[in-house]
């Protein structure tokens, strides 16, 4: 008889990931235990608190495991899972971004004491049953467990060290965010197309990335990222399966970072969402998917970059250009943060561009996988407070998202327009705002790489991006108000909060960049 | 053992239901296409263990087939609130949100 070895976890080390996803189904016991009128402050304050811990753990795991004094990091979980310096930074910025996320999902008071999901998500729209659910003020609390199952999705997809884990928490991420967008409190037709559009292009953009994990598995013999490594270096057969397999995993990941031509699903989703989810997935997808991107084609790919090049010098530039393209012909304030959120990830994959062999690098040197992990920072924040600025702005129809209601708010809440436009110059990569670090940083890393033709596109198109930014500002503070103008709703300390800290992390980056972008470079080294 | 019959019909399986995909009109029938080509990407993976001689194509196909079980879940979910609201499941429909 064959002895059965129990299978080695290191618990320490994956404590955060635990905490998360052990929060998530005490959230559903929450649910099926605690009475109804309980439950949104036992919900909240369980995701709030888990979220924290995990934070507060993940900062212990990164000095135990002596990130800072030059060790690599660890290989844990019978190789499934890669605990080093990129994973820990984008455990510790997805898990604050989450918790601005919770902030904002726990907002109760701009839907005047209800949250601002559905009421009864089963109720149809304009019938007696909604009515009914919404004169009992029922809410779904059931939004914070499932925020849970997508964080620790999110935690799970830049970890994974082979590609089957890679695939589940693919899907852990995106699964609860099929659904939390078809939530919406109000304009519910929006918010259920948007779920399903999101949700048969996801599956068709995950059913891409299952065969191209078969073709990758079929020409290296194995599942784990070190033996593909060490198959693309050996071996000089089997190219066709190497290159459909790339090839169709870059289709799965590219989708969930919403790189032209596979952005399609993302003007539609975000604005169909409810927006506290919009912010949410906006960010925390972004810095997952691509710490997944980076470890994929850095750590398993890598010696096949010449391969993987040249496709994505044409991705990167195509999604520049439909992202700033795109944003100038909207209307919508959604729809413009969704392109340009699409030109984001094109100015990303500019810095992803940047690969160098190791021996390349010089010592102060702006790396890659460095100046990417910058940007998703302030990339993060920034998102997350314009999105959280986008709840309070509204009329008797709940947000007022059509920019041509925007015109005035200057008059109406100069404090509010400001922090605003601070936030979309921001984004725009003006000086003395975190945008204009990041994309410094990944536009040295990829013109020291000599991608030069592509930094000189994402240059050109920054300044048009410039354009429907300053656009906006135009809009809200030199505009004559339409009708009766917008109306600025005073959110709870919970919004003001999301706001206050994502424009105060993007002052500060912009301000005083150094030590952040310094001690990045310390870490940002995949373990192989 | 001849190992490309396996993989072309696996190859013809995953390419019907992308083609399905995106000539259909039904969200529950584009739905089944992507299972479809998820199964084709089962078979893929079986055969590849085969040839490797090692057993992680199968067990990745296991997985596989418990995700597309929890996507079921979610999508049928999803499916169902809009044809309940909209009385069609068609996707040409669902056409509020454009431009």
């Amino acid at each position: 008889m064959t002895t059965f070895n129990a299978p080695h976890l290191e618990y320490a080390t994956l404590l955060p990931l635990l905490i998360v996803l052990g929060g998530a189904v005490v959230g559903v016991l929450v649910e099926a235990f605690v009475p109804r009128e309980r439950r949104y402050v036992v919900q909240s304050a369980l995701a709030g608190v888990v979220v924290l811990a995990a934070g507060v753990d993940t900062a212990v795991v990164t000095r135990n495991l002596g990130l800072f004094h030059d060790k690599p990091g660890k290989v844990v979980a019978e190789g499934a899972i890669a605990v080093d310096g990129p994973t820990l930074f984008i455990w510790g910025l997805v898990l604050a971004l989450s918790f601005l996320g919770v902030l904002m999902f726990a907002e109760r008071k701009l839907e005047s004491g209800v949250l601002s999901f559905a009421g009864q998500a089963a109720a149809l729209p304009g019938t007696e049953a909604e009515r009914q659910a919404s004169t009992r003020g029922l809410e779904h609390t059931e939004v914070f467990p499932l925020l849970l199952f997508a964080v620790s999705g999110m935690m799970l997809f830049p970890a994974a060290n082979d590609l089957l884990t890679l695939f589940v928490a693919l899907e852990v991420l995106s699964l609860p965010l099929y659904l939390l967008c078809g939530l919406a409190r109000r304009r519910r037709l929006l918010s259920q197309e948007a779920a399903m559009k999101y949700f048969l292009l996801g599956a068709f953009s995950s059913a891409f990335f299952v065969y191209g994990i078969a073709l990758v598995y079929g020409y290296a013999g194995s599942m784990g990222f070190a033996q593909i490594a060490n198959a693309v270096a050996g071996r000089t057969d089997g190219h066709v399966l190497l290159l459909g397999g790339m090839g169709l995993m870059a289709v799965g990941l590219l989708f969930k970072v919403s790189a032209a031509p596979f952005h399609a699903w993302t003007p539609d989703v975000y604005q169909g969402a409810p927006t506290a989810v919009t912010g949410f997935m906006a960010a925390g997808t972004k810095v997952a998917a691509f710490g997944a991107l980076l470890r994929l084609f850095y750590v398993a790919f890598g010696g096949a970059r010449w391969d993987w090049e040249p496709l994505f010098w044409a991705i990167a530039i195509l999604t520049m250009v439909v992202g700033s393209v795109l944003a100038l012909a909207q209307t919508d304030m959604k729809r413009l943060l969704a392109y340009s959120s699409i030109a984001h990830a094109g100015f990303m994959l500019t810095g992803f561009l940047g690969a160098r062999s190791l021996g390349v690098v010089k010592a102060g040197d702006i790396s890659a996988v460095q100046a990417i992990l910058f940007y998703l920072l302030t990339y993060g924040f920034m998102t997350m407070a314009a999105f959280a600025i986008v709840t309070v702005v509204r009329d008797a129809g709940g947000e007022a998202t059509g920019m041509a209601r925007w015109a005035g708010l200057g008059k109406e809440s100069p404090l509010l327009a400001g922090v605003f436009a601070f936030l979309l110059l921001a984004m725009a990569g003006i000086p003395l705002t975190s945008g204009f670090t990041g994309k410094w940083a990944v536009f040295a890393a990829a013109v020291s790489a000599g991608a030069w033709p592509v930094v000189l596109v994402a240059v050109l198109l920054s300044a048009v991006t410039a354009f429907f930014y300053v656009r906006v500002i135009v809009v809200m503070f030199f505009s004559e108000p339409v009708g009766e103008g917008p109306s600025v709703a005073v959110p709870s300390v919970l919004t003001m909060l999301v706001i206050a800290v994502g424009t105060a992390v993007t002052l500060v980056l912009g301000v005083v960049p150094g030590p952040v972008l310094d001690r990045l470079g310390d870490v940002a080294q995949f373990i192989r | 053992m001849p190992v490309t019959p396996f993989i072309v019909l696996s190859a013809l399986l995953f390419s019907i239901g992308a083609v399905g995909v995106l000539v259909r009109r039904n969200a529950i029938v584009i739905f089944m296409c992507v299972e479809l080509m998820l199964n084709a990407s089962n078979l893929a993976l079986v055969t590849f263990a085969r040839v490797n001689g090692n057993l992680d194509g199968q067990i990745a196909a296991f997985f596989v087939m418990v995700v597309a079980a929890a996507e079921v879940v979610v999508g049928l979910a999803i499916i169902m609130t809009i044809f309940r609201t909209r009385r069609s499941a068609s996707v040409d429909d669902a056409s509020l949100l454009k431009y």
